[in-house]
Parts: structure tokens; C-alpha cells; sequence
């Protein structure tokens, strides 16, 4: 480091003076340091500005409104509408499923957490849910979606079969694991910050227990479960591997018994990610130009759920990086 | 019974709701390796350990397993699992080898080097990076990074050499190399960014103190100080390496090989297909009951090999926080 006794100089010469002293190696090690810092926002540049291109290139609001339909060439294949509606229900379901199961879970552990083996074992859980394959936590969903007396959730072969399996009901339950973690997490954390005099004095007003978590903890840790649950939405939106298998992929929204709105959530579909993963060459449609317009319209639901994210964490003043 | 709900909630009954939903989450988890490991029965209960050994031709396996019917024989259950196996691993140590080093210079380019007007870009450049969905990588790599590849980098003579094997066109082990190191270096990067930040300024100006240029008490305080940070950070992206189905799917050339280091330069462009694509790929078939069992003992495989990674990474962790005195 400088020693103070030499006269001011600019911030660049000082910089320049002070490698001169250091050894090749830490000075490598500084250029790697700054060459990986910009070519993470190269790469990131190259992706935003190459998806918006081939995004905008491709879209048109007749896309965003229109059904998707069959065809051979991608002239004839329709809108991406039902994609659309099947990710925001996917979204919704696995939300409403994760959010109260997320909060209430981390409630207690904050809060009661007796027994002790019981708590640590919960805790271990969630982490395992966090560090599990998604495609793994998919097949379990199968598996369970396809027992006999699951029949409610998706429908059943006319002749008695088996049970098909697949349904907006069995994947938006599952995609509500993928989402708990995120909620989770946050929601202790936040929990955890609350100084214990706040609850000491709400004691002290003469409150309940459960009257604090309800008017006092719940209130002030509620910028927090809106930042997990919004990075868990973004976790649920951009999953591919839950909706292949528990969706059924089918193009448009199909209901599966005829009963209205539930049917079609025992139905099949399509979300984003699957219609992205279906159109690509790999995929049975091959129409990379509804691929592109498809993951464009991806990318900005998860950029305005970042947006939101950020928002929100500068209004409670968290920290700056999502975990 | 409405109006007993809508009484505000006695402390006993409060506690036993949220209770039930933590351990709700306990249920699931404990039903998931149930349920996975007794559909997986079948396949170990044929094979044994040689699932995880090699022999013959994993596709023509997992197909004669769809022909097999309804009815399998046991021979049908008959899987060699190897090219699967390897392919995972290879894919993720290569991704996360790469994804550590890039992770934790750029964690230290973040805290330590950037001028907070940089760091305002790059902040959320990390972000936007780390929320991106897989599955656009993979289009972006089907669509772009392949074709570049196919026309750019492999040569003819390579085509021919192998022909007889494998046919080289494109995906294979350096795209998914390249995505997945993409994939999970913004996790890294948060992680190990955080933990980086919350080093006690003290501890840094020590070494300072000490007349350390600046890099060196980066790295030889802080960086040493975060080794647990480091490990916890690789082990999550691990998993997340280890469980990517979709993407690698699409960039992998989906084929059960095993590209061998030795063959030179082609090792790099050599197909191959993960066990978390093959499910992706064959769950499709899954009413054929050897073709079920197979396909949930991969499942198997990844869950325990997950849950493996995190122990493993809580022990290492808990022993280098001693190490520290921290």
C-alpha cells in the first residue's frame, strides 16, 4: 500500500504505482478478476440484446391473443395464448399451495420449534426439497398422480385403465415444492431479525401467542414473504422438467372431465417453458420463431418478477443479491 | 364450527397448525425416496451393482424395455447404466470446476475490485443471469452455439474418423459444458458474494496493517476465511448441475455414450446424454414396467446422490469452521 508520504497523485497513477510493486502473479490475478467481471456482463448483454432481437423480430400481439393449433409449418401453428394462460395458472396453483405451507412451517420453527429432533429434522427437509433434482421431485409427482385413488386430480382411462396423471392440479402441487424453499428461507430469516422485545412487549400488552404472530410478527415480516414468494414464482416459472412429465405438453388447454373451470384444471396443457422445449428443433414442433417469441415473453415475466423482487427489497432495504 | 373458526385461535391449537404444516413438509419428503426407491426396486433387484457398470448399448437396452411390453420377462429389466452415469458426472464436475473459479473472482471482482458504479452493472447483471430459465439457454444453444460449432469447429477428418460410432454434429459435451457453467455460475456468485461482503473489515485491514499488497489480503484472509461459503456454494450448484434435465436434453445429442478423454480434441464434441435428460426423454414410456423401474432408479440415483452432496457438504463445512475459529 501507499505509505502517505508521497505527493497527491491521481487515483489511475497511484493504482498504476502501487502493481508496479506486486508480484506478476497477484497481477494476473487481478486482470482474471476484472476480465471474468466484464465478461459476465458481456455475456449477459449478448443474451438480453439477442433474445430481445429475435424476440421482437418474431412477435406480434395477433401471437399473444391467438390459440395455438397444429400444423406442419410454423406459418400455421397459431399464438401462443394457451401457453400463456397454463404458465400464469401453473404459477397461481403452486403459490397458493407454497405460500401458507412455506409461512407456516417457518412460523413454527421460529416461534415453537419443541421438539428440538423434530425441528432439525424439518429444516433438513426443506433443504433436501432445495437441493433436489426437480426432474426427481417430477417422477415422484407421477408416481403419486397416478395411484387409483388420485383418479379427482387428472382422469381416468374410459375402460377402467390406469390413471392418467397428468393435470394442472398434479403439476401446479408439485411445482409448489420448487417454490418453498425460496419462501421459506426468507420468511425465517426475516423472523429471525425481528428483535425479541417486540414480542416481549406485544406479551406484555397482554397478548396471546398467537395473536403476536398474527398482529405483530406476520405484519412486519411481510415485505419478506412477498420477496421469497416472488423469487419463487420465478423459480416455478422458468421449470421445464415438472410440466413435461406432469402436464401432458398437450398444445392448448385441454379440460379433462366436463365439469367447468375444474375440468379444465384436471385437464392438460402447455406452459412457456414446455412450448419453448416442444418448438425447438429437438422438440415435435420444430418452429424455432414461436420458440423465440415464446422464451421472449419468458424472459420478461422473470425480469418484471426480478423487478418486483428488487422493488420490494429496496423498500425493506434487504439484502442485494437473491440466494 | 364456522363460528369456532372464526374465534380468534387458542395458543394449543395455533401451534398444532403450523406444526402440521412443517411436518406436512417432513411427509412429502420421506414419501418422495419411499416412493422412488420402491419403484426403482425392480431394476437393482435384476442388475444388482452392475447398473452402474458398462456393457453394451444403454439406448438398445432402455428400448428392448419398451418392446418388452406389459409383461416383462426378467431379462428385459437387463440395464447397464455406465454412459448415463458417467455423462452426468463428467458434466457436472467439468461445470462446476469451471463455475468455482470463475464464481470466486468474480465475487472478489464484485466486493473488492469494482467501482461501485461498475458494481451498480453488474449487481444485476448477476441477477438477470442466475433467474434466466434453463430452457432458453438450451434454445439459445440449439439454436445458436451448435450450429456454430457444427460449422466452425469440427473438422471433416474428424467427422470421418468416427463415423462408424458416433456421428458428430454439433451437441455434445462442450455445449452442455458451456450452458451448464453458465447456468450455475450466477448462484455461485451470489453465494459466495455474500458471504464475501460479510468478512469483518477488520480482519482484511489487519493484514493490510501488515504491509499484504491488497490482492494478497483478499486471498489470503477473506477468500481463506469464505472456504466454507465456497464449499456450501459448490455444492448447491452441483445439484442443481446434477439435476438439469431439460436443457441438457436439448444440447447434449441425446445419445448413451460415453466420450473418452483420450480421443484427442473429438472428446469435446463427442455426444453423450445425462441420467436427468434420460428421464426427461423416457418418461414418456413409462407404462412399460421395466422401462418404469429403470427410469425411477435413475431417479433414485440423483435424489440419493443429492442428498449425499448436501451431507457431504454440512460435514465439510462444520470442520472447516473449526479449522477457523469462527
Amino acid at each position: 500500500m501507499s505509505t502517505g508520504l508521497e505527493p497527491r497523485r491521481g487515483r489511475r497513477e497511484r493504482i498504476v504505482g502501487e502493481l508496479r510493486l506486486w508480484r506478476p502473479l497477484d497481477v494476473a490475478g487481478v486482470a482474471a478478476a476484472w476480465i471474468v467481471g466484464g465478461l459476465l456482463c458481456l455475456v449477459a448483454a449478448s443474451l438480453v440484446l439477442y433474445m430481445g432481437y429475435r424476440g421482437l423480430q418474431y412477435i406480434s400481439f395477433d401471437l399473444l391473443i391467438s390459440r395455438p393449433q397444429p400444423g406442419a409449418d410454423q406459418s400455421e401453428t397459431g399464438g401462443i395464448l394457451d401457453p400463456i394462460i397454463g404458465t400464469l395458472l401453473i404459477i397461481f396453483l403452486a403459490t397458493a399451495i407454497a405460500v401458507p405451507l412455506a409461512v407456516g412451517a417457518a412460523l413454527w420453527i421460529v416461534e415453537y420449534a419443541r421438539p428440538r429432533w423434530l425441528a432439525r429434522t424439518v429444516e433438513s427437509a426443506i433443504e433436501v426439497i432445495a437441493g433436489a433434482p426437480s426432474i426427481a421431485i417430477a417422477i415422484f409427482g407421477l408416481a403419486i398422480f397416478q395411484l387409483p385413488f388420485m383418479s379427482w386430480a387428472s382422469f381416468a382411462a374410459a375402460d377402467g385403465g390406469g390413471v392418467f396423471g397428468r393435470s394442472f392440479i398434479a403439476a401446479g402441487s408439485v411445482m409448489s415444492l420448487i417454490a418453498l424453499p425460496s419462501i421459506f428461507t426468507t420468511t425465517r430469516e426475516a423472523l429471525q431479525a425481528v428483535p425479541g422485545h417486540v414480542r416481549e412487549a406485544s406479551y406484555g400488552l397482554g397478548k396471546t401467542r398467537w395473536a403476536t404472530i398474527r398482529r405483530v410478527l406476520i405484519p412486519s415480516v411481510r415485505p419478506n414473504i412477498a420477496t421469497g414468494t416472488a423469487l419463487g414464482m420465478g423459480r416455478v416459472a422458468g421449470d421445464t422438467a415438472i410440466i413435461v412429465l406432469l402436464l401432458g405438453a398437450t398444445l392448448q388447454l385441454q379440460a379433462g372431465t366436463e365439469i367447468p373451470a375444474i375440468g379444465t384444471l384436471q385437464g392438460t396443457g402447455s406452459t412457456l417453458t414446455s412450448y419453448v422445449y416442444n418448438n425447438s428443433p429437438t422438440g415435435e414442433g420444430n418452429a424455432p420463431e414461436k420458440a423465440y417469441a415464446a422464451a421472449f415473453v419468458l424472459m420478461l415475466l422473470i425480469i418484471g418478477l426480478n423487478l418486483l423482487v428488487s422493488a420490494i427489497g429496496r423498500r425493506s432495504s434487504s439484502s442485494e443479491l437473491p440466494r | 364450527m364456522l363460528k369456532a373458526l372464526r374465534r380468534p385461535m387458542t395458543d394449543r391449537r395455533a401451534e398444532r397448525m403450523l406444526g402440521a404444516s412443517a411436518v406436512t413438509v417432513v411427509l412429502i419428503i420421506v414419501a418422495m425416496i419411499v416412493f422412488i426407491a420402491i419403484a426403482a426396486w425392480p431394476s437393482f433387484q435384476h442388475n444388482g451393482l452392475g447398473w452402474f457398470g458398462s456393457g453394451g448399448d444403454v439406448d438398445e437396452q432402455l428400448g428392448e424395455m419398451v418392446n418388452a411390453g406389459a409383461d416383462p420377462p426378467p431379462e428385459a429389466y437387463h440395464l447397464r447404466a455406465w454412459p448415463l452415469v458417467y455423462a452426468t458426472a463428467l458434466t457436472t464436475i467439468l461445470a462446476v470446476g469451471i463455475g468455482v473459479v470463475t464464481a470466486v473472482l468474480a465475487a472478489i471482482f464484485i466486493v473488492e475490485l469494482a467501482p461501485p458504479r461498475v458494481r451498480a452493472i453488474v449487481v444485476p447483471v448477476v441477477r438477470l443471469l442466475a433467474a434466466v430459465p434453463s430452457v432458453v439457454y438450451g434454445l439459445l444453444g440449439i439454436l445458436v452455439i451448435v450450429p456454430f460449432i457444427n460449422d466452425n469447429l469440427i473438422q471433416e477428418a474428424q467427422r470421418e474418423s468416427v463415423a462408424q460410432v458416433i456421428s458428430l454434429s454439433g451437441p455434445g459435451l462442450l455445449v452442455s459444458v458451456i450452458l451448464l457453467t453458465l447456468m450455475i455460475t450466477p448462484i455461485m456468485i451470489a453465494l459466495i458474494t455474500d458471504a464475501l461482503s460479510a468478512v469483518p473489515r477488520g480482519w482484511r485491514e489487519g493484514a493490510l496493517a501488515l504491509g499484504v499488497t491488497r490482492w494478497r489480503a483478499v486471498m489470503s484472509v477473506s477468500v481463506r476465511a469464505i472456504r466454507p461459503a465456497i464449499v456450501a456454494a459448490a455444492v448447491l450448484a452441483s445439484a442443481r448441475a446434477l439435476g438439469e434435465a431439460i436443457m441438457l436434453s436439448m444440447v447434449s445429442g441425446s445419445k448413451g455414450f460415453a466420450p473418452q478423454p483420450w480421443d484427442g480434441l473429438i472428446f469435446l464434441f463427442e455426444p453423450l446424454r445425462p441420467l436427468a435428460a434420460t428421464i426427461a426423454e423416457q418418461a414418456e414410456g413409462i407404462q412399460a414396467p421395466a422401462l418404469k423401474a429403470s427410469v425411477y432408479a435413475m431417479a433414485l440415483v440423483l435424489l440419493l446422490s443429492s442428498l449425499l452432496l448436501s451431507v457431504f457438504g454440512s460435514i465439510i463445512r462444520r470442520s472447516l469452521r473449526l479449522g477457523n475459529a469462527r
